[in-house]
């Protein structure tokens, strides 16, 4: 076996490449089904890859189909290819309905803050020089549902200021905050 | 078909942790419409499974034992290898599940109200149709990636758990839970995608995915090659087991799932990811003095950064997921120190914190049901109020803190005797970064226990409201049994040696998976094996003609 025989073909390396960085790109960004798009095309990327790292095409890979001069395509690189492709579908679907479930809630698909950032922000607003009573800054809300309500499309400006209530979609009842029963 | 074979040997118990959970969780979804039916499957599903692990325990005590999957050879096939480090895994995260599942039955039902199979919402919004299903693929998956010999499928089992855990993470489907899912789900998408590209690479390098050819195999390869793909499996592995720059997603996530959710998710998911570093760490790259430098720095940020986080919560569920978060350091501290006895200290004290951790969060769902909270500005004087549950909290949280003579005080003790036996600037830093984590650990328990136990109780906490029993046994069970680990601290620890010295020698593994060159299982599969050999690297096979 030569060395030469494995080396794959710059096109597929490049394509790899490509939807590597594309999708790395769609993943940074902050709605739910931009996030998944990048997922397919990175899980493409890896698919490409398992093949690119099974060695160069053949003969299908079923003995008795070609003469045993001509090489076989490597099939466990064409089954791990298969795998993924089935736990990409699985873990898609659950992504889009779980987007789905973020814009009946709130109108938007946006990854909202974690709560750790929302309680720096509220620390930050506090500690902020101010002409009026900080104190009064206290809202009621818990930090989870300030952070719910921060994004980043409508807005614009800064973080602090949220979207007038009215504009989001009705909130669902609150049935967990109550503890376990 | 060799008809001399028996019929039932040890190794049919190997499949067993993977195949009864999953059978388990089509039958209960096939009837999803009658609850008690859909309990019993699932309570026995899981105490079988323990019972399995619990024999494989002793079994893989005299070595490794393997399953060829479909009956193909180790090379060509996949295989589910039972060595002691998996079957103690097992065994434990087994109690734990069948705890937990315990629990969330006793949750499920308010007393009074039989009336349970309304869809919908019952008990703390879990849909029960859907959660016992996804409860035993859960457990399918961790004993899955468990017990893997094979690479790839140590991925599909990660998978398999993660798509379990993101079901169960947004149970019901609120806001709060879909906000902190969506966190977690790209999360765990990430280090997924990580995982698999590792593995193709791997692929590429080698030839293989199965662990014991990659053992052979790796050591032979380009030097820089192999650190790179070191690194990327430690990358995905990390985040799972939420390392310290890759931890931000844990404490973020946890806490707003049911109760006994966050107790499974924080006492096994990221052991999950533990045992893969350990595993990958042990038995597939030799061992390389920077990467283990690297390790534990991380260890060290880990710890300290860590419980730093949990020090500044007012949210108990929070300040747990902190506190575990810092202290999978310990696990990391056990396995960079690269030794017999670190990694044996890394083993039981993982075993003692699957079972601490759990506890914990169970005892903290009580405390939500007793309290209305889990804020602790808003609970109080459940001391007097409810004795028995600040029993059930104190005795897991002291043992968390790493009290004598608890099993976190022995495992603690373990890895500092390695860590000055070892003696580097590095390893002393990490000792006394031990010590101050275990102190703030306990600065931040006892906090949690002033404020929720014993400071006035708030007039909404109503007295004499009779905890649900069927929340408090599996509790106290599972605390019970980390006390277990204290009893039988020599055996145990003993075992995790032993497990640690294989796992750190690597030929019982190696050997167990390929007997005398590649001439195991059925006849077909050793022809096989001949003729695929060779591919890219490497010899075929086995390790000597």
């Amino acid at each position: 076996m030569t060395v030469l025989e494995n080396t794959p073909s710059a096109v597929l390396v490049l394509a790899v490449g490509v939807l590597w960085a594309s999708g790395i790109y769609l993943m940074l960004e902050r709605p739910l089904t931009r996030v998944l798009l990048g997922f397919v095309l990175v899980g493409n990327g890896i698919n490409l890859m398992l093949l690119v790292a099974g060695g160069r095409a053949g003969a299908s890979p079923i003995v008795g189909n070609a003469p045993p001069s001509v090489r076989m395509s490597d099939p466990l690189a064409q089954a791990m290819v298969l795998t993924s492709i089935v736990i990409t579908l699985a873990l898609t679907s659950f992504v889009l309905a779980m987007a789905y479930r973020s814009w009946q809630l709130n109108g938007h698909d946006e990854v909202a803050d974690d709560v750790e950032d929302r309680r720096v922000a509220r620390h930050a607003a506090i500690n902020a020089p101010a002409f009026e009573d900080a104190d009064d800054v206290e809202t009621g809300e818990t930090l989870d549902e300030e952070a719910a309500e921060v994004f980043d499309e409508v807005a614009g400006d800064e973080d602090d200021e949220r979207p007038p209530k009215d504009e989001r979609a009705p909130r669902p009842t609150k049935d967990t905050k109550e503890g376990p029963r | 078909m060799t008809g001399a074979e028996p019929l039932w040997s040890v190794a049919t118990l190997v499949p067993l942790p993977v195949l009864l959970p999953l059978f388990a969780a089509g039958l209960t979804l096939a009837l999803h419409r009658f609850a008690t039916a859909q309990r019993v499957i699932s309570v026995t599903a899981l105490a079988a499974t323990t019972a399995a692990s619990a024999a494989l325990v002793v079994a893989a005590d005299s070595g490794p034992i393997v399953v060829d999957v479909g009956g193909w050879a180790a090379p060509v096939g996949i295989d589910l290898v039972a060595d002691r480090l998996s079957a103690l895994m097992l065994t434990v995260s087994g109690v734990m599940l069948l705890c937990v599942l315990l629990y969330s039955l006793g949750q499920g039902v308010p007393e009074g109200d039989t009336g349970d199979e309304k869809p919908g919402r019952v008990g703390d919004a879990i849909p029960v149709a859907i959660f016992h299903p996804t409860f035993l693929v859960l457990s399918a998956g961790v004993a899955n990636a468990f017990l893997s010999g094979d690479l790839f499928n140590l991925y599909v089992g990660f998978e398999i758990l993660l798509a379990a855990s993101s079901v169960l993470l947004t149970l019901g489907g609120t806001a709060e839970r879909i906000r902190a899912g969506s966190v977690y789900v790209i999360v765990a998408l990430m280090s997924s995608l990580l995982i698999l590209s590792a593995i193709g690479l791997v692929y590429a390098a080698t030839g293989t995915v199965n662990m014991a050819q990659l053992a052979m195999r790796l050591p032979e390869i380009d030097p820089t090659v192999r650190l790179a793909l070191q690194l990327l499996l430690l990358l995905a592995f990390g985040i799972k087991a939420a390392i310290f720059p890759l931890s931000a997603w844990l404490p973020d996530s946890y806490p707003t799932a049911p109760a006994p959710v966050t107790a499974v998710f924080a006492g096994l998911l990221t052991k999950v990811g533990v045992y893969a570093i350990l595993r990958v760490q042990t038995l597939l790259f030799p061992v390389d003095e920077t990467v283990d430098q690297v390790l534990l720095v991380l260890a060290l940020l880990t710890m300290v950064i860590g419980i730093l986080g949990a020090v500044a919560q007012n949210d108990v569920k929070r300040l747990l997921s902190f506190t575990l978060v810092s202290h999978i350091g310990f696990m990391i501290f056990g396995v960079a120190l690269a030794s017999e006895a670190g990694t044996a200290a890394a083993i039981y004290y993982v075993v003692h914190h699957i079972s601490v951790q759990t506890a914990l969060f169970l005892v903290v769902g009580l405390v939500e049901w007793r309290g209305g909270s889990t804020s602790l500005d808003k609970l109080g004087g459940l001391a007097k109020l409810a004795p028995g549950l600040a029993l059930l909290f104190f005795v897991p949280a002291l043992n968390l803190a790493g009290i004598p003579p608890m099993s976190g005080f022995l495992g603690k003790v373990g890895l500092l005797t390695e860590g000055v036996t070892n003696g580097s600037g590095l390893a002393w830093a990490l000792v006394v970064g031990s010590v101050v984590t275990s102190l703030l650990t306990l600065y931040a328990v006892v906090k949690a226990w002033n404020k929720a136990f014993w400071q006035t109780a708030p007039p909404e906490i109503e007295p004499h409201v009779p905890l649900p029993r069927g929340m408090v046994w599996p509790t106290g069970a599972l605390v019970a049994f980390g006390l277990l680990l204290t009893v039988a601290a020599g055996p145990l620890y003993g075992y995790a040696e032993r497990a640690a010295s294989a796992s750190m020698d690597g030929h019982s593994y190696v050997d167990a998976v390929f007997p005398g060159g590649s001439e195991r299982g059925t006849g077909e599969s050793a022809e096989i094996v001949g003729e695929s050999g060779g591919k890219s690297a490497g010899e075929p096979g086995g390790e000597a003609p």
